[in-house]
């Protein structure tokens, strides 16, 4: 329970359906810890965990009667994704902490708990569908009926045992049912705004946040700096660090020529930013590696989906072909633009969730 | 409804019938205010008074030299603050294990230039007093060591600390919120200049304290407006409260004439002795020390405390781990982690406090319910050799 709407109005549902349910709220990242340091804003504006919240979350449990718990678990989160997040950016990746959190945090640590405390289940405010296939013998993660709420992209790494004992309540329902069904249970957060941001990292500043973490934690932070370059190899100038960046970004390169030049790669190892032109984006083929696989147990010949490379990307057709243990290669119909080592590249099969893997 | 048994008596306390009692025609009958000039005031002046004589004689000073506070918190911090806030510059001792009411007083004026040694402990959760008498430096204007520790009960040795104070010519502040009421106390043998004590953690209501302070020592207040409690505390006085800590004194005064206290050891030792009679892979933190009598601190290895204490919540036993944080989820204890203790026993210690309502009843259902409980969790624990099948994490 995080305070917000959606597993609000789970909680609520579950309780008037019957369940016998314990609410429980994950205390992640403590906000005040960088507030003010290193340029952070002093008061606490990020959402993750912030007391408030808490306090919604409590007022709920309290409210339709079921006992209560926040569990800390600040130091994983800290460790599976906190440090791989900025990592990952000073790699020259763009990561998603999101599902990093729902793999080592919400459907392994949470469901640890939930059993240990005698659950049977875990029922978040996810939306996605969860459904046994008795032909298969899989458990099947889908896409919910509300397309524009759609998480599945970050819940690609749900191993079969994870998805045996979870439950996605809110999967046939759009936003404004549920916030109708929050009202009809009479929880006064039924009109609270939605988050977007990553919810540890205040007013969406990453760069910021990257620094005063550094700081905090004693440790330097490393020189990114290097050279920009052509797609064909010429140095054109300099560039501050390659974690400022991002593939397909256009803004803040600081050289002026004649056509607009867009970020077409980052390359770690010798920390050279490659820019080109906007056709320079677009890319037929990628390679995933640590391919989590859900609706199959494996592919052993190619298959044909639809591919989505970033949470706002419409799935794209293409072929999956395994190229190794755990890696894959995603072969599209069409050239995509930007794609973006460090995202997920999620497999579909219409609602279907085939798997997915890290980009490289 | 599961019958519940609360053995979180260092949390808080209920309030004592006899208590109850004697508070609530202060709340209906007698609500005047103690320093107006009426009857109505009078009365309730008197009872203050009467309150102040109870906790001086339980306390071992004279009445005059009792502050009522509104507890452990605001006691501390005024001892602390309110005595060293005269000149800069000033050192303070204390330890790793103090209270947050100590530590985060200190913090307050280390930030504002103040010096703070903040000295470790043994294994046993004992601080050294030649440690303190080491620390010594010609600024140190303050000792603050508490008398007994809130996780683990551990008694340390004040009334050395007390002496090595006095030949420093340091003030010495005492941090008796867990102690008062368990062992007896008497500011006389221990020499303090200060001692600390809340109501709510000995079965009066919560809300309530007081601080001893030496007569003839200069005490800066924490809050200003009228001539209350001598100066050193503005604000009107929580007449229901402060008549509830008085009883509560007095009840604990008879108490130890009845060797109740050994009734509470004897009713701690059975439970912890039982655990660890059923339990393998347990122990007592802090059991090498002198303890209060009340108070059990155990790990029992490959449990995880903080679903342990959510599992016997849920089955209806009340105990706690390490200190809630501000949102109710829990922090690893900084007195566990400054006693040495591994990080997993650390994380997987559980307090058993004790208070006079507890019955030898409720000790074996909680003897019944504890090794259920950590059977369960250590089937299902991810670092224990047991049966558990680690659930296949995709990372």
């Amino acid at each position: 329970m995080s305070g917000g709407v959606d597993s609000s109005a789970v909680a609520a549902m579950l309780r008037a359906e019957g369940h016998n349910i314990i609410g429980l709220t994950m205390q992640l990242w403590n906000q005040r810890r960088m507030a003010g340091h290193e340029g952070m804003p002093e008061a606490v504006t990020g959402r993750c965990c912030s007391l408030d919240d808490v306090y919604d979350a409590r007022r709920v449990a309290e409210h339709i009667g079921i006992p209560y718990y926040v569990v800390n678990h600040e130091e994983r989160f800290e460790r599976e994704v906190v440090r791989p997040f900025v990592a990952e950016y000073l790699s020259g990746r763009t990561p998603i902490p999101c599902s990093l959190c729902n793999n080592h945090l919400k459907f392994d640590q949470l469901l640890v708990v939930a059993q240990q405390i005698g659950a049977d289940c875990v029922a978040t405010g996810h939306y996605a569908r969860v459904e046994y296939d008795d032909a298969s013998g899989r458990w099947l993660l889908k896409r919910p009926a509300d397309r524009s709420k759609d998480q599945t992209y970050f819940l690609f790494g749900l191993t079969q045992e994870q998805l045996s004992r979870t439950l996605f309540p809110l999967g046939g329902m759009t936003k404004p049912e549920v916030r109708e069904r929050a009202r009809a249970h009479g929880l006064a957060l039924a009109e609270k705004p939605d988050s977007q941001e990553i919810c540890f990292v205040p007013g969406g500043d990453y760069k910021r946040f990257i620094d005063a973490y550094l700081a905090e934690s004693g440790e330097a932070l490393p020189e990114t700096a290097g050279e920009l370059v052509t797609t064909s190899g010429e140095v054109i100038g300099e560039h501050p660090g390659i974690h400022n960046f991002t593939v397909g970004q256009r803004k803040g390169l600081g050289v002026a020529t004649g056509s607009p030049l867009y970020v077409i790669q980052i390359n770690g190892a010798d920390k050279q930013v490659v820019v080109g032109g906007q056709e320079d984006l677009y890319s037929r083929s990628l390679r995933a590696r640590r391919v989590n696989f859900i609706s199959v147990r494996d592919v052993e010949a190619p298959i044909r989906v639809s591919v989505k490379i970033r949470h706002r990307h419409e799935p794209a057709a293409a072929i999956v072909e395994s190229i190794g243990s755990g890696e894959v290669l995603v072969t599209f119909a069409e050239p995509q633009r930007a794609i973006t080592p460090g995202q997920a590249a999620v497999f579909y099969d219409g609602d279907i969730v085939v798997g997915g893997g890290w980009i490289e | 409804m599961t019958r519940r048994i609360y053995l979180d008596n260092n949390a808080t306390t209920p309030v004592l019938p006899e208590v109850f009692e004697a508070v609530h025609p202060w709340f209906l009958e007698h609500f005047g205010n103690a320093s107006s000039i009426h009857r109505n005031g009078q009365e309730s002046r008197a009872a203050v008074e009467r309150a102040r004589d109870s906790v001086a004689r339980l306390l071992g000073s004279s009445p005059q030299e009792i502050i009522f506070t509104s507890g452990g918190t605001e006691g501390d911090n005024l001892a602390i603050v309110g005595l060293t806030t005269a000149g800069n510059r000033v050192h303070i001792i204390t330890s790793k294990i103090e209270h947050h009411a100590v530590l985060h007083s200190c913090k307050h004026l280390e930030d504002n230039g103040a010096e703070i040694t903040y000295l470790s402990v043994d294994s046993r959760g004992l601080v050294d007093p030649d440690d303190v008498r080491r620390a010594l430096k010609p600024n140190t204007r303050l000792i603050s060591i508490m008398l007994a520790n809130n996780e683990t009960g551990v008694v340390q040795p004040v009334e050395e600390i007390g002496r090595i104070a006095a030949e420093a010519n340091a003030y010495f502040h005492v941090d008796a919120v867990q102690a008062a009421a368990k062992i007896p106390i008497n500011v006389k043998s221990i020499g303090c200049t200060a001692l600390s004590i809340s109501g709510h953690k000995m079965h009066a209501p919560q809300g309530v304290g007081a601080l001893y302070v030496r007569k003839g020592t200069h005490l800066q207040p924490l809050f200003y407006g009228g001539r209350h409690e001598r100066s050193r505390r503005a604000g009107t006085e929580n007449v229901p409260g402060i008549v509830g800590l008085g009883k509560a004194a007095e009840l604990a005064m008879e108490a130890f004439a009845h060797g109740d206290n050994e009734t509470t050891a004897r009713l701690r030792n059975r439970l912890e002795q039982g655990i660890l009679a059923q339990v393998e892979d347990a122990g007592v933190n802090g059991v090498d020390a002198p303890r209060v009598p009340n108070t059990s601190n155990i790990y029992f290895d490959h449990i995880d405390g903080e679903s342990m204490v959510i599992s016997l919540d849920l089955k209806g036993l009340a105990v706690s781990t390490g200190a809630a944080c501000s949102s109710g989820a829990l922090e690893p204890s900084h007195v566990l982690t400054a006693m040495g203790l591994r990080p997993d026993r650390t994380r997987a210690s559980i307090r058993f406090s004790l208070g006079k309502q507890n019955t030898s009843e409720e000790i074996d259902l909680a003897l019944a319910l504890v090794p259920e409980v950590v059977a369960r969790l250590r089937e299902l624990s991810p670092t224990s050799s047991h049966t558990y099948r680690k659930m296949a994490v995709h990372s």
